[in-house]
């Protein structure tokens, strides 16, 4: 059942992000996009990775997507590309993403066999250091736990990122403005 | 026989499904009339009070009065919408424009998988919640589902192919990236209150605290004692706030605006396709009204500081659901109320008081209760 399903949603996600590449119309691809993150949301799910396949729908599907397509429909981008395949960029562009699909395609056929076994671990060592770890769960709480124990730094430092790219939008929309 | 017991644990989901999605459109339905009705009320109208099925509506007395209340208008209005003749607009795109009711009505209607309705208790004396799927991310799984609800508007005010409908759509999305930064805002004390933290017991091992993580149940549990509105009205504030926004209600409608913009996302579509966006509004209002009810108004608790005192039998599970229910019926007329209450704000206005205040004021209160919980902790410890 579960196979089955996994080919399913495999094959969704993989054929809308196809066709999120090739389609000339940027609605369409924004809509193949959301169906691609739907559909590795699905994926999420078949790996019992819950909170993650939620985070996928919410963050990605629902939230960026509407941003895609709000500023596609406003710009109306779509009359300016209709030459797919002609500059060297994108051509360039497509030749390496195949290449590197290629070289996954092999190294998943050939040595990719050894997939380490998936077992229960804990997450992490308990941060009071005392009694034992915190079992290992798909909910949110162990996502919660070395979120903000293990991962502080990363997390920090992305959250630093995120800042840092918010204020260079601001910086740049302000100067935009004030110049017209 | 074999089959039939190896089979029902399929067909027994399937079948609670089939029962809660006609609930669900009997409730969509009754609403549109709630709202003609209401609606009449507050303009000192009459309303729809002369739909009479034969039969039924010629029982003497009966009769009469299920006639003058409009209890036949739901049927006549959707064989209306059925048997109308379908016009598309020659300049559509055919596509999306047919996509877009179904994309409109599907995640409300996915949704309500997660929303618990009542409880019941199972032979070992444990409460349950009676719902369709019990996850721990129930909360989250609502607010991911229904946020997917806004392509339906978006695709229609694009696919129609002009321009009213496609400001009604441009609308729609940025109202919806502005107001559900809010709405998730100010979720979050309501759930780290309902969230206890774990402890070590005497032999050291840990005891988790809260059992119930995002999900919707635990948040009812915890609100025996005192329903979340009575000690969180700031978040019930912006949280209501952002529930009109969401579900584009008067004075939110900004894809509809009807005074402005024709009637917006839908000027285009005609019959069953508007009926299916017009279900879809109300769908949502059912939605948001059960999410209220549930996390700030002790869902089927009886009052702020009676919790339950439905029994443990059949009976008790059923009383539960019954005044679950009577709580969101007093949702759905007060969605309703404020619509024939208060006036449009200008679009400028929507975006202004997204950003400007309903934003920092969630933020500042996330913040002055995890201020509050850490204190508490602390002192209590």
């Amino acid at each position: 059942m579960i196979d089955i399903l996994f080919y399913v949603f495999a094959a969704i996600t993989l054929t809308s992000a196809l066709l999120m590449v090739v389609s000339p119309n940027a609605v369409n691809s924004a809509m193949c996009m959301i169906v691609a993150f739907v559909g590795t949301a699905a994926l999420f799910v078949l790996l019992e990775a819950y909170f993650l396949a939620v985070l996928q729908v919410l963050v990605y599907a629902g939230a960026v997507m509407v941003l895609f397509l709000f500023i596609i429909m406003l710009l109306d981008v779509d009359k300016e590309t209709n030459q797919i395949l002609k500059d060297k960029l994108t051509l360039s562009a497509s030749i390496a993403g195949f290449a590197l699909l290629v070289v996954l395609i092999c190294s998943a056929f050939a040595g990719g066999q050894h997939l380490p076994e998936t077992s229960l671990m804990p997450v992490m060592e308990n941060p009071t250091g005392e009694g034992i770890g915190i079992p290992f769960t798909t909910s949110a709480k162990s996502f919660g736990y070395s979120l903000f124990t293990k991962y502080m730094l990363p997390f920090q430092v992305t959250g630093f990122l995120l800042l840092a790219g918010m204020i260079g939008v601001i910086v740049v929309s302000k100067k935009h403005s004030a110049n017209s | 026989m074999e089959f039939l017991d190896a089979s029902l644990p399929y067909i027994m989901p399937i079948v609670y499904a089939v029962l809660m999605i006609s609930v669900f459109m009997g409730l969509c339905s009754y609403s549109v009339l709630a709202e003609r009705k209401v609606s009449s009320w507050i303009q000192g109208r009459v309303g729809p009070n002369r739909t009479r099925v034969p039969l039924v509506g010629h029982i003497p007395i009966l009769g009469n009065v299920m006639t003058g209340l409009g209890l036949f208008q739901p049927v006549a209005d959707g064989l209306k919408f059925l048997f109308k003749e379908e016009i598309v607009p020659g300049h559509v795109n055919k596509g999306y424009y047919y996509l877009a009711p179904i994309i409109a009505l599907a995640p409300a209607l996915t949704t309500m998988v997660v929303l618990p309705f009542g409880r019941y208790v199972d032979a070992d004396g444990i409460t349950q919640p009676l719902v369709l799927a019990n996850v721990d991310l129930g909360m989250l799984i609502i607010l991911g589902i229904s946020s997917l609800g806004v392509y339906g508007i978006v695709l229609a005010g694009w696919s129609s192919n002009s321009k009213y409908p496609f400001l009604g759509g441009v609308r729609a999305s940025a109202q919806m990236i502005s107001y559900e930064l809010a709405m998730g805002l100010a979720l979050l004390p309501v759930f780290m209150w309902a969230a206890s933290p774990g402890y070590y017991d005497s032999e050291g091992l840990f005891v988790e605290g809260s059992r119930y993580g995002m999900s919707l149940f635990g948040v009812v549990q915890s609100q025996q004692a005192a329903w979340t509105i009575l000690w969180q009205p700031l978040s019930a504030l912006l949280f209501l706030v952002a529930l009109f926004a969401e579900t584009n209600r008067l004075p939110f409608d900004m894809a509809e605006s009807e005074t402005d913009l024709v009637g917006g996302f839908h000027t285009e579509y005609g019959c069953f396709k508007f009926g299916l966006f017009f279900v879809a509004e109300y769908a949502h209002i059912i939605m948001g009204s059960g999410i209220f009810v549930l996390l700030f108004l002790g869902g089927w608790n009886f009052l702020p500081w009676v919790a339950d005192p439905w029994g443990d039998g059949i009976f008790g599970s059923v009383l539960s659901v019954a005044w679950f229910m009577a709580k969101v019926f007093f949702m759905i007329f007060f969605f309703i109320w404020m619509r024939w209450t208060l006036p449009r704000f200008r679009y400028d206005q929507v975006m202004s008081l997204g950003w400007k205040i309903l934003l920092p004021l969630a933020v500042g209160n996330l913040v002055l209760n995890t201020i509050i919980i850490a204190l508490y902790d602390t002192l209590t410890r």
